[in-house]
């Protein structure tokens, strides 16, 4: 206090106070965002949930009819489902596996290894409707891929046109894109300490046994969260499905075979009227339900990863 | 390549060599031929991509790597399509506005959470983490119905700010929840001291701010504008649910245009063409600026899908 009245002026705030208002001043971009686009939103997408709406017309109460319709009456939302629990189910381990195998590889001390993660990675950056032209391209009847395995003497099927396979497709597709994984798996890899390999080794540790012993456990903290994030990813699938269904996208594809939760979500709040679009009530308890399906199965894994996930801190 | 190249070719690199070929053991060589093996697979695509933009119609269903005749002309005709000018003008300039959003909010935001002193910032900050975790979806449709509501003034020639750049830019000067996270953790690596020598020194938290921090934090700030760029460039869903108009198209929109156009077997040579256009200012970002993209993920644990 008394410093403050030798000063020969007396600023407008205390220090403190100063750095208070300055703190909320400079985070008030986010803060702004985050009540305009997030919690604004998210409390009217909970209440038109329980509402009939259209968006021109002011939401009509209807308690919990949607959900009701949803989960007693809607075949379609059991197939969108079932799609997408497939993807996550058959996409995620085979995700895994090969992006951990594709790190091992390029942490063996190979030369060139920064240019294989440049090769590895740079489908990453292509994320837009150009890359699934490519595939679409590519996994055509009489594509490329089908040219390799006829030269394996496997007749290929026509992919994308056939129900059976345009969720096959989509995987080989989806192994296109996992160079994001590899580089986290392999940063996880390099912070391993090799006197731990040194160690394993005068014990006889050697090959696969390293592997297995060694390498996955101190790995496995990295493998938890690629896989929480990457079935988290993998619920939301959209633009893939409705750039490959292309004039069926209203009806997800062949068969709806890719119909994916998204997709059929979006057709309800965007599509046309006449095809059961255009009720944004619907679709936000659709989102909602998304949300939770999403909540429990991260939970699930949270509550699992106590039997795999290694801490080292836990030591 | 040309990044690429000179990476491998530095000093330290050269000097290792011999004793990498001194050490060839059975298990590096076959790691390093597997690699070789699956590099290949990787660019396969593009290649087959650049191979088909090349190609005559007739020359499409032939599974022959190098084209009868080089058809130039492909990318001519492609560009020549609908408003592909227009399209790309667009979307440069809604690219340009959300990095520059982004880049200004999220450095400022990052500063007042790694930097500041102030109640309630380790509470808000968990919140900026909890939206990490939240699932698009959840806002897509009430983030619809606002913008469909908001009015716009006339603006781009509407009434409200669907069927404008606004939904597509506005959000981005708010900043995103993972390039908020990534600039607090690379500020808080930087020495308080500095901060207090300049306050001393009788500098304000702005001054702070923009002359000290965000010069020292430009690899992050590089970091955040590459992979905002990226993202940008290639949106389809945003442009697909807020413009309408084929005159505020983006390339993507467009570039679906061209493939509807062709009705149900779309011309695979043009549509190749039109598609490496998109996609050449991305790869030549990506080519330049390889280490920021391979940092970023690194630094963050994020796969960035």
């Amino acid at each position: 206090m008394n410093t403050q009245q030798l000063r020969p002026r007396r600023p407008l705030l205390r220090p403190a106070m100063k750095e208070e208002l300055t703190g909320w001043l400079f985070a008030m971009p986010w803060l702004i965002g985050f009540l305009l686009f997030t919690v604004g939103p998210m409390l009217f997408s909970l209440y038109t949930s329980f509402t009939t709406y259209n968006i021109i017309r002011a939401p009509v109460w209807t308690g919990l009819d949607n959900y009701r319709t949803l989960i007693t009456d809607d075949p379609l939302f059991y197939k969108s489902l079932a799609n997408t629990f497939w993807m996550v189910i058959v996409k995620t381990p085979l995700v895994v596996v090969a992006s951990i195998g594709i790190a091992l590889l390029l942490n063996a001390n190979i030369p060139g290894e920064k240019f294989f993660r440049g090769i590895i990675y740079l489908p990453n950056v292509l994320s837009g409707i150009a890359a699934v032209f490519l595939w679409q391209w590519i996994l055509s009847p009489r594509g490329l891929f089908n040219t390799v395995l006829g030269f394996l003497g496997i007749r290929g099927p026509a992919w994308f046109a056939d129900p059976l396979w345009t969720k096959p497709g989509m995987v080989i597709m989806g192994m296109w894109w996992i160079g994001g994984n590899v580089l986290i798996y392999l940063a996880g890899l390099k912070g391993i300490p090799v006197s731990l390999y040194e160690a394993g080794a005068i014990d006889g540790a050697v090959g696969w046994n390293k592997v297995r012993h060694i390498t996955l456990p101190l790995l496995s903290p990295t493998i938890f969260f690629q896989v929480v994030t990457g079935i988290i990813g993998a619920f939301q699938i959209f633009t893939t499905a409705l750039i490959l269904s292309g004039t069926q996208s209203a009806l997800g594809g062949p068969m709806q075979s890719m119909l994916f939760y998204v997709l059929y979500l979006y057709n309800r709040a965007f599509g046309k009227v006449g095809v059961g679009g255009l009720q944004m009530g619907y679709a936000s308890a659709m989102a909602w339900i998304l949300f939770a399906i999403i909540l429990v199965v991260t939970g699930i894994q949270l509550w699992m990863s106590k039997r795999w996930v290694y801490y080292e801190t836990g030591e | 390549m040309a990044a690429i190249a000179e990476h491998t070719s530095e000093a330290p690199q050269l000097k290792r060599l011999p004793r990498y070929l001194q050490q060839w053991t059975l298990p590096r060589l076959l790691a390093f031929l597997m690699m070789v093996g699956i590099s290949i697979l990787f660019i396969i695509p593009f290649l087959w991509m650049i191979s088909t933009a090349l190609k005559e119609p007739y020359d499409l269903a032939g599974q022959n790597w190098i084209p009868q005749r080089f058809a130039w002309e492909n990318f001519r005709d492609a560009f020549s399509f609908g408003m592909w000018p227009q399209w790309t003008a667009n979307t440069v300039i809604i690219t340009i506005t959300s990095v520059i959003g982004q880049v200004l909010s999220c450095s400022m935001v990052a500063y007042a959470f790694a930097r500041l002193r102030w109640h309630g910032r380790d509470f808000l900050f968990s919140l900026v983490l909890a939206t990490m975790m939240l699932p698009g979806v959840v806002t897509m449709i009430p983030q619809f119905v606002l913008f469909a509501k908001l009015p716009a003034c006339g603006f781009q020639g509407s009434r409200v700010w669907t069927n404008t750049f606004l939904p597509l830019t506005v959000p981005a000067f708010t900043g995103s929840a993972f390039f908020i996270f990534m600039l607090r953790q690379f500020m808080r690596g930087i020495p308080m001291e500095l901060s207090e020598a300049a306050r001393i020194d009788g500098a304000g938290e702005v001054r702070i701010w923009w002359a000290i921090i965000t010069p020292l934090t430009k690899p992050a700030l590089a970091t955040v504008a590459i992979f905002t760029f990226n993202g940008v460039w290639q949106d389809f869903m945003g442009p697909l649910l807020y413009l309408q108009s084929e005159r505020l198209y983006t390339l993507q929109l467009g570039l679906k245009q061209f493939e509807a156009a062709a009705g149900g077997s779309p011309a695979w040579h043009w549509l190749m063409a039109a598609s490496l256009i998109v996609i050449l200012p991305v790869l030549i970002v990506f080519v330049s600026f390889q280490q920021y993209f391979i940092e970023g993920i690194t630094f963050t644990g994020m796969g960035g899908q």
